[in-house]
């Protein structure tokens, strides 16, 4: 392994961006790609996979194999509002692999008792994200209905281009929404991406089952990541 | 299990290769990059190996580390990068119910 391509990979891995790692089993020569990173045929295509699925392996490809390994930053779920739907969320989305933080500086809400086991911050969301900034590997899910609370945060998630954005709201509600964020300055473009109504539409009537429409989203935007941008290059 | 998203540095292989690297050891590096049946760490998992046998991460959960420190030597004194194959019947395997094991490839190369 090249120095320079184990550094280079460690300062990405701990700036929690994600990159593949390819070496070439024939004369062991290996370079880093990063997400985004234009890679034309066969390799081009396994990479892609690699980053959407996170699995690494060996491809054959110009007649040579390369093994590439996949480093992807661990997924994680920061929910705005301590709610019933967030003490669902909270437990089904660590089992699926996707650590949640939960904040909402209502400490009436945001207690303990309320949230054992779960990365608590009783706090505004902007005392919070200005410490642990969002990022590309970041869902966030603003589900308190208080735009003092959520709007914030929407549009920071916005801006850190955290692979999925949700919001609780009727469409109605989302329309003023909408409105407020231009306000903030947030883009036509950027606003399109939020999931409003939130979750997927499976009728979800509880909070416990709005709580897994969320990350069953979740999920699907994690999975599908990029895939638009890519299909459109290739 | 761990639910950190931040790396853990004092147990990272590829962060403690490049800590050797600056303390200017020799270092190799060990990589899973292929699996048959139950074997026991996903593809991509590291052993880095330093020219005193110190080692740290794992390749098999224990069954065949022994074996990889041992060719990491020669791969640091020669300079070229090896590939190894190993069968894994372990109890590991046997917990599972997969009393065949699973086997392993292993690409041994030198830091640099």
């Amino acid at each position: 392994m090249d120095p320079y391509v184990l550094k280079t990979i460690n300062e990405e891995r701990r700036a929690r961006r994600a990159a593949v790692l390819v070496t070439d089993l024939g004369d062991g020569r290996d370079r880093i790609v990063r997400e985004g990173d234009p890679v034309a045929g066969d390799l081009g295509t396994a990479i892609a996979n690699a980053f959407r699925t996170g699995n690494s392996g060996s491809v054959e490809a110009e007649g040579r194999t390369f093994f590439l390994n996949a480093h992807l930053p661990r997924p994680r779920l920061v929910v705005i509002g301590a709610v019933h739907i967030s003490q669902a969320l909270a437990p089904m989305a660590r089992i699926a692999g996707y650590p949640v933080e939960i904040i909402d500086p209502r400490t009436a809400f945001a207690t303990p008792e309320r949230f054992p086991d779960v990365a608590l911050h009783a706090e505004w969301p902007e005392d919070v994200l200005k410490r642990a900034p969002l990022d590309g590997y970041t869902a966030l899910a603003a589900v308190t209905h208080d735009p003092k609370i959520d709007d914030f945060a929407l549009k920071a998630a916005l801006d850190a281009r955290c692979f999925y954005v949700g919001a609780l709201g009727s469409r109605k509600t989302h329309a003023k929404r909408v409105e407020r964020l231009l306000a903030l300055g947030a883009g036509a473009d950027q606003i399109a991406r939020i999931h409003a109504p939130i979750g997927l539409d499976i009728g979800a009537a509880s909070p416990a089952e709005i709580a897994v429409a969320v990350l069953a989203q979740t999920i699907h935007a994690f999975r599908s990541r990029g895939l638009e941008t890519k299909g459109a290059v290739a | 299990m761990d639910e950190s998203i931040y790396l853990d540095e004092a147990r990272d292989p590829l962060i403690i290769a490049e800590g050797w690297m600056k303390d200017g050891k020799d270092v190799a590096i060990a990589t899973v990059v292929e699996t048959w049946g139950s074997a026991p760490r996903p593809i991509g998992s590291h052993l880095v190996i330093d020219a005193e046998g110190n080692f740290h991460g794992s390749v098999s959960g224990g069954c065949v580390e022994g074996a990889v420190v041992t060719e990491a030597m020669d791969v640091i004194g020669s300079g070229k990068a090896r590939m190894l194959e190993f069968g894994v019947a372990d109890e590991t395997a046997w917990q599972v119910g997969l009393s065949c094991g699973g086997r392993i490839k292993v690409y041994v190369e030198r830091l640099g």
